[in-house]
């Protein structure tokens, strides 16, 4: 690892825990392309590595936004435990639905909560 | 099961399905659903949404480490600034309003459904 890979680590992997802190997102949308370009990853490998740094980037995360009284314990333990569910449901997604429609479809799925978000914020 | 509860376990569902399909993303899942379903305020939502990541990325984490695909150094080493970052996004959030950070959300959302498409 020479000295560019290093500065894109420290400088992606910065960011991906800016956006994680500011927006409530593990980071791994940053963490992984960072991984593949200056760590010498697969993209299957730096999606299983990047899930490190995303554990440690929510338990400081959520240490942080205790102190600041935006956390509802109860409610995040419940999503976490549940998501398996959702894991399983993914996986029989996956075997009945083209990838490319499964990706439409969470496209159409965000772009539906950006629409809602904005206006709940009263930014449309 | 109370409405309430079912809430939470259709956004449990839906944040494994995404993240398990696509590697990345529940949190632009979650966060939205927590303001739109449960009526969470949007720092609220990003506080509770990085509790429930820790889970689903300690259980995805466990589960790959057991196939060998976890190099836990690299991870280690990309974790050290992501622990400076996640400390200042979390003070920066702080210091805006909660209209901002609904903004820099939409923003994020319609970048990752823009990656998706295209």
């Amino acid at each position: 690892m020479d000295a560019v890979d290093l500065t894109g680590l420290l400088a992606l992997g910065f960011a991906a825990g800016v956006a994680g802190g500011l927006l409530g997102v593990g980071g791994g949308v940053l963490f992984v392309p960072a991984l593949v370009l200056f760590a010498e990853e697969s993209q299957l490998g730096a999606q299983a590595t990047s899930l490190v740094a995303i554990v440690i980037v929510s338990l400081v995360g959520t240490w942080r936004q205790r102190e600041y009284g935006n956390v509802r314990l109860r409610d995040g333990i419940i999503i976490g435990v549940l998501s398996p569910l959702g894991v399983l449901a993914g996986v029989v997604l996956s075997n009945v639905v083209s990838e490319r429609a499964l990706e439409l479809s969470f496209a159409a799925v965000q772009l539906l909560f950006a629409w809602q978000l904005a206006g709940k914020a009263g930014l449309r | 099961m109370s409405s309430r509860l079912l809430r939470l376990a259709a956004i449990a569902t839906a944040a494994g399905a995404f993240s398990g399909l696509f590697g990345v993303g529940g949190g632009t899942i979650i966060v939205p659903l927590l303001v739109i379903w449960l009526g969470y305020g949007q720092k609220e939502a990003t506080g509770t949404s990085l509790a429930a990541i820790i889970v689903i990325g300690a259980l995805a984490a466990g589960a790959q480490a057991a196939y060998g695909n976890v190099d836990l150094g690299k991870g280690l080493l990309i974790a050290v600034p992501a622990v400076a970052g996640v400390v200042a996004g979390t003070a920066l959030q702080q210091r805006i309003s909660e209209k901002a950070v609904a903004g820099a959300f939409v923003a994020l959302l319609l970048a990752s459904a823009g990656v998706l498409i295209f």
